[in-house]
């Protein structure tokens, strides 16, 4: 099947006066099929964030991307386009949800009327029609009482309420890709559970494909079809989740998997990673992860392992080790 | 066994508006909760947003003062003594809070931070307390070297660690820890929780620990309390509680945590709608408007269900007798 997005050689660079560059995203390449659920899994610094912004251009004032770099969308290149070419890119056909509905939503606006504004943002569409949708969108989301909800201000509604408005609006424009960046981490657990079903539904019934941003691989498990681990900027391991879970191959990835506090069994004591993550302008020689790697061996303080399958060949990781590879 | 520490009924309410505006009813943040902690045991106080949980650690500190009960720490009543000798009592109970940033001065070396706690109770002549901070330094994993740096050059689960080490300065037997790993990475989260236990086991520490993660509750807590808008509805053994939970909201919540084990079956209960607001709790069973049980009836909207044992637990259901648990925990 041809991807609906593919990303390739994916740089994220931030000059420095008399410095070398920080690069927190480094060479990061992935797709995405119509209306697949990836997951794309790290900690804080790790530039997934930066990744999923990347995509409609959406990057911070200052950053630039690498000249290899190249983001399709559709079979259409994103990168060089200008702001007027990018425009159907943003919120129609790629559309994002972040983890503070709040910062994104207008707080003197009603949500209808925020829903409606994204409506018609893209296309023309009467007015009795845009009402109609609204209360639509919002009934498709799993709003109560959808047509007086539509009159609410975002301080009237819940955390949860408020996440399910801003897919209300990510979804106005059919978007073929829907971008999740944490989107259930300021919610409660119970509230969590809700919006992960909801988005799993939407993909199912509209076919939308999703990339899910977190850091938490536990919403991961049963939920997304692949899985991206990102660490030091870089895509360590990918992997059908069933796979990944049952035998993870990146020494980072286990231990992701040995920090994790689980319900089930005895209450054991962790065994987490030694170390913290690096941050951008101090990344690591060589395989990034050596200095916190229970495995390491020389090969890996120098070169760069690349991402390349093991026993799978649709599991990948970037480790020496697991390669088999350490003279 | 003598307990550290025992809540009786502890009830605090926020009251809004009332001075320019109509007074609004008040907002019961707790709403009648009992608990005890034995010496060196750690109680879990598990919960959503708005159940309680943190208003329940300011209050028994006497950060905030209580609107109703009693709460008493070592056998004394912390609402009949003097400051000077609640300010003494205050030097065996320390807290903890989520984001150690906001409790450390962005001024002060972080070694000042942690030697705070020393010079205020006079626990040590002047010239020994820079040699202790080197020793709490190094007993919570930092350098201490470090003791001259300032916050802003740590990290998070550095500043946390600095946090600990600044509460366990003054020698406490009991501290609150609130919601103290949610804001950590999920690999330094279990540094942090590791050395939580190390410390306790070496120092016998008692804490109370409060945290919306079951999962993280888990690994530390004896016993776990689960709040549901400013009431307990379930207290007993962790393993218990959580193997075997017998409230609704409870098995709700086991069933909730996200499980990072794909084959594990295990059912899961998506519940609907949210809490309802503290200003208005229902009048009967707090949770009955989401309450998914069959059993579920015009008792559990009208009669509130009191905390009693029920097998191995106190469960706050009408129907817990007959409640049996679905599998929810994975067995491996």
């Amino acid at each position: 099947m041809t991807p609906l997005l593919e990303i390739s050689n994916l740089r994220v660079m931030f000059p420095v006066r008399g410095a070398d560059p920080v690069v927190p995203v480094d060479d990061v390449s992935f797709s995405l099929a119509p209306g697949e659920l990836v997951a794309l899994v790290g900690e804080s610094g790790c530039g997934k964030s930066l990744t999923g912004l990347s995509i409609p251009g959406l990057l911070p004032t200052g950053a630039l991307l690498g000249p290899a770099t190249s983001v399709r969308y559709d079979g259409a290149e994103l990168t060089g386009l200008d702001e007027r070419a990018l425009r159907p890119f943003r919120g129609q056909r790629i559309a994002m949800i972040f983890q503070d509905p709040m910062a994104s939503l207008n707080p003197v606006m009603r949500v209808g009327a925020q829903i409606g504004e994204a409506i018609t943002a893209h296309r023309r569409v009467p007015r009795a029609e845009v009402d109609r949708r609204v209360v639509d969108l919002l009934a498709e989301v799993g709003i109560a009482d959808p047509a007086s909800r539509a009159r609410s201000y975002p301080h009237q509604l819940s955390g949860g309420m408020r996440q399910r408005v801003m897919i209300a609006i990510a979804l106005a424009g059919e978007p073929g890709l829907l971008i999740a960046d944490e989107p259930t981490t300021a919610l409660d657990v119970t509230v969590q559970a809700q919006i992960l079903e909801l988005l799993d539904r939407l993909r199912v019934a509209r076919g939308m494909a999703v990339l899910l941003i977190t850091h938490d691989l536990g919403i991961v498990a049963g939920r997304a079809d692949r899985v991206l681990v990102m660490y030091a900027g870089r895509i360590v391991e990918t992997a059908p989740t069933g796979p990944l879970f049952a035998r993870p191959d990146h020494p980072y990835t286990a231990g992701l998997f040995a920090s994790i506090p689980r319900l089930g069994g005895s209450a054991a004591r962790l065994s987490p990673i030694p170390g913290t993550v690096p941050r951008p302008d101090q990344w690591p020689d060589g395989c990034r992860f050596h200095p916190r790697c229970p495995v390491c061996v020389d090969k890996c303080t120098r070169e760069r392992p690349l991402l390349l399958p093991i026993e799978r060949d649709d599991h990948l990781a970037a480790c020496w080790v697991a390669q088999g590879n350490v003279a | 066994m003598t307990q550290l520490l025992e809540v009786e009924g502890l009830v605090k309410h926020y009251q809004s508006g009332g001075f320019l505006s109509r007074p609004k009813p008040p907002v019961r943040a707790v709403d009648g909760v009992s608990f005890t902690v034995a010496p060196g045991e750690t109680l879990g106080l598990v919960g959503e947003s708005g159940s309680g949980k943190s208003t329940i650690g300011r209050n028994i500190l006497r950060l905030e003062v209580p609107t109703a009960g009693t709460v008493r720490f070592e056998g004394v009543d912390l609402a009949t003594v003097s400051p000077g000798e609640l300010r003494a009592l205050r030097r065996r109970m320390q807290i903890i809070f989520q984001d150690p940033f906001g409790s450390l001065n962005p001024r002060r070396s972080i070694g000042a931070s942690v030697a705070e706690g020393l010079e205020i109770h006079q626990m040590l002549p002047k010239r020994e307390v820079a040699s202790r901070v080197s020793e709490l330094l190094a007993e919570v994993g930092l350098d201490p070297a470090y003791a001259s740096r300032y916050p802003h050059e740590f990290s998070g689960g550095q500043r946390q660690r600095i946090g600990i080490a600044r509460a366990l300065a003054v020698e406490p037997r009991f501290v609150v820890c609130d919601e103290p790993v949610s804001a950590l990475d999920v690999s330094v989260q279990a540094q942090v929780i590791n050395l939580l236990l190390d410390l306790r086991d070496r120092r016998g520490l008692a804490y109370l620990f409060i945290a919306h993660d079951l999962a993280v509750v888990r690994q530390i807590a004896h016993r776990v309390a689960v709040m549901y808008l400013g009431t307990i509805v379930e207290l007993g053994a962790a393993s218990t509680v959580i193997e075997a939970p017998r409230h609704p909201y409870t098995q709700a919540l086991v069933s909730a945590v996200p499980d990072p084990d794909p084959r594990s079956a295990r059912s899961r209960i998506v519940l609907a709608g949210e809490p309802p607001s503290p200003s208005a709790p229902p009048p009967g069973c707090p949770f009955e408007p989401r309450c998914f049980h069959p059993l579920r009836d015009a008792r559990c909207r009208t009669e509130r269900p009191v905390l009693r044992r029920v097998a191995e637990q106190d469960v706050a259901c009408h129907y817990a007798e007959v409640i049996a648990a679905p599998p929810l925990v994975p067995t491996s």
